[in-house]
C-alpha cells in the first residue's frame, strides 16, 4: 500500500497537475505583460510621449461636423470624446430602430403565403447580406447621395423639408414656455398606464374579469397631453429651413454622412434580423398553432398568446447579437467622415495628441461597456423568459 | 330481397380555377384582397427596378474600348473595370511576377478541391501537405527572396489577391487558437477558464476597426524597437486575435453539443484528457461546427474590407483609389457594382455550400 503510493509521481495526480499548469499559465501571461510593459515604457520615453489623462483637459482646436451638445474648437479633448460618444449613440439608436422595423417586416414577408412577396423578401435578404457593409456605406455616400442636386435645385416637400447634396433639411420644433406641462403630463400618463396595466393583470388573474386597456392608454397618453397642450395655449412653433445665399439656414440639418451610414447599417443589419425572425417563427412547432386553434382561439390571439411568445425565445438572443453588431459596425463611420467616437476620438484626437494608449483604451472601453451591458441585460431577460422544463 | 348494385360515378375533376396555372396564381398570388394588392405592389416594384437595372448593366452597356471616350451609350461603362482589371486583381504587384500569384492560388485551389470532393484518395496526405508545406511554398511564391525569385514587398500587394490572403491566413491561424480558447473556456481549471473568457469577451466586445487601429498604432509601441512589423503583418495580427475569439465561440457550440455520454465512455475506457479531446470529442465537435466555421469565414471575408481604413489596398480600396484617376472620373457606380458582385458571388456560394454541408453532416446526436 505505502509502496505503491510512493511510486506515484506528482504529475500523475490530477490536482497537482492542474495547479502546475495554471501556475505556468499565470507566469506566461504575467511575463507577456511585463515584456509589453517594459517595451512600452522604453519606447514612450524614447519618443518623449508623456503618459496620463492630462490631455483630456487641453484645448482641442478643431471643429466637428455634427454635435448634439454645443461644441467649439475652444473646448477640450475631453469634450470631443463626449461629442463622439453621443454621435455613436445617436446613429446606433436610430439604426437599431430602423433595422428592427425593416428586419421584422422582411422576416415575416419571407414567410408570407404570397409567393411574389416571399420571393422579393428573399432576394432582398440574399443580396444585402452578402455584400460587405463598408462597400454599402461607400455606395450610399459616394454614388447615391453625391448624385443629389445642389442647394439651389433642392428637392422640396411643400417648402417644409428640402433634400440636396449637403443634406436633409427639416423644420425644427421650438418649445415655448409652458411646454414643460405637456411633457410632464405625458410622463405621468405613461406611469398611470403602467399602474393600470398591473392592476388589470392582477384582477384578471384573481377574478377572470377582463379590462380593455387600449382605450384607457390612448386617452391617457395621447388625448390628455393634447388637451393640456391646447389649454396652456399651444406653446410650440416651427422654424423652417430657408435658402440663404448658397445654403439653407435654420431648421434641423441631417448631414449626408449620417444618412448614408444609417441607410447602410439598417439595411445590412435588417437582413440578419429578418433571418432571426424567420427562424424564430419556423421554430414554433406547428402543433402549437393547431392546438391553439383547436381550443377556439381567434387567429390574432393564436399569434399573440402562442406563437410570438415562443418565437421570441429564439429571436431575442439573435436580435441582441445583431444589435451589438450594429453598435460595433457604426464605427465604420470613420471611413466616410461621420464624426463618431472612432473618427473624432481615435482619429483626429489621436493624431493631435499622440496619446495612442490612453485613447485606444478609452475607445475600446466604451464599446466593451456597451457590449457587456447589453449582453448582461439580455442574459437576465433570457433567463426570465426561458422555457421552464420539468 | 333485391340487390342494389350501384356503379360509382367517376370523380369530378377539380374546378378549373384551382388547378394548373390559374390555380397556382389564385392560391399563391391572389388568395385574398390584401394579397392581391401586395402582389400588384410587388409587380410594380419589379417593373420599376429590374428592367432599368438590366438595361443599364447589360443591354446598353459599353464593353470594349480603352478610354473614357469609348463609353458612348447611356448604360454602364464596363470599360473602366476591364481596363483596370489587373490592378483590381493584383494591386501593384509587378506584372512580370503575376504567374507567382496565379500558381499559388491555383495550387491551393486544387488542394482544397481535392479535400472537398468526395472519394479522392490519400486525403490525409493532401491535408498534411496543405497545412504544413503549402504555407511555406506560398510564402516564397508571394514574397520571394529565394530560389531566384525577386522580392515583392508587401506594400505592393493589393486588390483581390490581398483580400484573399488576409481572409485565408486570418482563418488558418485563428482556427487552432480558437480551439484552444474553446477548450480553455470549458476547462475545469478556474484560472485557465477565466483567462479564456476574458480573452474571448474582450475581442468580441470591440469593433474590428479599433482592433486594427490598435495593432497598427500600438503594436510598434508594445514591441522592442528592433522588431519591425510591416503594415500587412500588423493588420494580420489584429485580424487573427479578433477572429480567434469568434472561432472559439463557434467551436464551443460544437463542444457543448456533444452528449455527456461521450465523455463518460471515454473516461471509462481509461483515456486521458488529451486523448479524449483529440480522438473522441474534437472530431465530432469540429464536424458539427463546419457550417459555423464557413459562416465565420464569410464574415471575415467581408470584414477584410476594413483594412482600407488603416491604409492597405484590398479590392475595395484599389477600386476606390481608381475613382480618383482624372481620366476616369464619374464611374463610381460601375466600380462598386463590380466589387459588390465579386463579394456577392463568393459569399453567396460559400453560404450555399455551408447549408449543403449542414444537411449532409446532420448525422449527429439529434433524436
Amino acid at each position: 500500500m505505502s509502496k505503491s503510493s510512493k511510486k506515484q509521481f506528482w504529475w500523475n495526480n490530477a490536482q497537482y497537475r492542474s495547479l502546475f499548469f495554471q501556475v505556468l499559465l499565470v507566469a506566461m501571461v504575467a511575463g507577456f505583460f511585463w515584456f509589453i510593459g517594459s517595451n512600452t515604457l522604453h519606447n514612450l520615453e524614447k519618443r518623449g510621449i508623456s503618459t496620463g489623462f492630462a490631455f483630456l483637459s487641453q484645448k482641442s482646436g478643431f471643429g466637428i461636423l455634427q454635435s448634439l451638445i454645443p461644441f467649439t474648437d475652444a473646448d477640450s479633448f475631453g469634450r470631443t470624446f463626449l461629442v463622439g460618444l453621443l454621435n455613436t449613440l445617436l446613429v446606433s439608436v436610430l439604426g437599431v430602430i430602423f433595422a428592427t422595423v425593416i428586419g421584422f417586416t422582411m422576416g415575416i414577408a419571407r414567410l408570407s403565403n404570397n409567393w411574389l412577396i416571399a420571393k422579393i423578401a428573399t432576394v432582398y435578404v440574399e443580396i444585402f447580406r452578402n455584400i460587405p457593409l463598408l462597400l454599402q456605406i461607400f455606395f450610399w455616400y459616394f454614388a447615391v447621395l453625391r448624385a443629389l442636386p445642389s442647394p439651389r435645385q433642392s428637392w422640396s416637400a411643400g417648402e417644409l423639408a428640402f433634400v440636396n447634396i449637403r443634406g436633409l433639411y427639416l423644420p425644427q420644433p421650438l418649445f415655448d414656455d409652458g411646454f414643460g406641462y405637456v411633457g410632464w403630463t405625458f410622463v405621468l400618463a405613461i406611469v398611470a398606464t403602467v399602474v393600470i396595466a398591473r392592476w388589470r393583470k392582477k384582477r384578471q388573474e384573481e377574478t377572470g374579469q377582463q379590462f380593455n386597456i387600449w382605450g384607457a392608454a390612448f386617452g391617457l397618453i395621447i388625448v390628455l397631453p393634447l388637451l393640456v397642450f391646447f389649454a396652456v395655449g399651444s406653446p410650440l412653433s416651427w422654424e423652417l429651413p430657408v435658402l440663404k445665399g448658397f445654403n439653407f439656414r435654420g431648421g434641423v440639418t441631417i448631414i449626408p454622412e449620417l444618412t448614408a451610414l444609417l441607410l447602410a447599417l439598417s439595411i445590412y443589419t435588417a437582413t440578419f434580423i429578418a433571418e432571426a425572425v424567420r427562424s424564430g417563427i419556423l421554430a414554433v412547432n406547428s402543433g402549437q398553432t393547431e392546438a391553439a386553434s383547436a381550443l377556439g382561439l381567434h387567429k390574432s390571439k393564436v399569434l399573440k398568446l402562442v406563437v410570438i411568445p415562443q418565437a421570441m425565445r429564439v429571436i431575442i438572443p439573435q436580435l441582441t447579437s445583431q444589435y451589438l453588431n450594429l453598435v460595433k459596425n457604426s464605427s465604420l463611420a470613420t471611413a466616410i467622415g461621420y464624426p463618431d467616437l472612432v473618427a473624432v476620438f481615435a482619429g483626429t484626437t489621436l493624431n493631435q495628441t499622440g496619446q495612442a494608449i490612453e485613447i485606444i483604451a478609452m475607445t475600446m472601453g466604451v464599446y466593451l461597456t456597451i457590449s457587456l451591458t447589453i449582453s448582461a441585460i439580455m442574459n437576465w431577460y433570457n433567463k426570465k423568459i426561458m422555457l421552464v422544463e420539468r | 330481397m333485391t340487390v342494389h348494385i350501384t356503379t360509382p360515378t367517376a370523380d369530378k375533376a377539380p374546378p378549373a380555377s384551382s388547378v394548373g396555372v390559374m390555380g397556382w396564381l389564385r392560391k399563391n398570388l391572389f388568395s385574398s384582397a390584401t394579397n392581391s394588392i401586395f402582389t400588384l405592389i410587388g409587380l410594380v416594384l419589379i417593373y420599376k427596378i429590374v428592367p432599368p437595372a438590366l438595361n443599364w448593366a447589360f443591354f446598353t452597356a459599353d464593353w470594349v474600348g480603352s478610354t473614357k471616350g469609348d463609353c458612348t451609350s447611356e448604360g454602364a461603362c464596363w470599360v473602366f473595370v476591364i481596363v483596370r482589371i489587373k490592378q483590381f486583381l493584383f494591386g501593384f504587384y509587378p506584372p512580370s511576377e503575376y504567374w507567382r500569384v496565379i500558381t499559388s492560388f491555383s495550387l491551393v485551389g486544387v488542394l482544397v478541391a481535392w479535400l472537398l470532393i468526395e472519394r479522392t484518395p490519400k486525403k490525409g496526405l493532401v491535408a498534411a501537405f496543405t497545412v504544413f508545406c503549402y504555407p511555406i511554398i506560398a510564402y516564397f511564391l508571394f514574397y520571394g527572396g529565394s530560389f531566384g525569385l525577386p522580392v515583392v514587398e508587401t506594400h505592393k500587394w493589393g486588390g483581390l489577391m490581398l483580400t484573399l490572403i488576409l481572409a485565408t491566413i486570418g482563418m488558418f491561424c485563428a482556427l487552432p487558437i480558437g480551439i484552444i480558447l474553446a477548450l480553455g473556456r470549458r476547462s475545469s481549471m478556474p484560472i485557465a477558464k477565466t483567462m479564456s473568457i476574458i480573452f474571448i469577451e474582450f475581442w468580441r466586445g470591440v469593433p474590428l476597426i479599433t482592433v486594427l487601429f490598435m495593432s497598427s498604432v500600438m503594436l510598434p509601441i508594445f514591441m522592442p524597437e528592433t522588431w519591425q512589423f510591416d503594415k500587412l503583418l500588423r493588420a494580420l495580427i489584429g485580424i487573427i486575435f479578433f477572429q480567434s475569439a469568434y472561432m472559439a465561440e463557434v467551436v464551443r457550440g460544437g463542444l457543448q453539443a456533444i452528449p455527456r455520454g461521450q465523455y463518460e465512455a471515454a473516461e471509462a475506457l481509461g483515456l486521458s484528457y488529451w486523448k479524449t479531446t483529440f480522438f473522441i470529442i474534437l472530431p465530432q465537435a469540429l464536424k458539427m461546427v463546419i457550417p459555423g466555421i464557413v459562416n465565420t469565414f464569410i464574415a471575415l471575408f467581408k470584414d477584410t474590407t476594413l483594412v482600407l481604413i488603416i491604409g492597405l489596398f484590398d479590392l475595395l480600396a484599389v477600386v476606390q483609389a481608381a475613382f480618383a484617376d482624372p481620366k476616369w472620373l464619374g464611374f463610381s457606380v460601375e466600380g462598386y457594382v463590380f466589387v459588390a458582385s465579386v463579394y456577392w458571388v463568393s459569399c453567396f456560394s460559400m453560404s450555399r455550400y455551408s447549408q449543403h454541408l449542414e444537411k449532409k453532416l446532420n448525422t449527429g446526436h439529434a433524436r
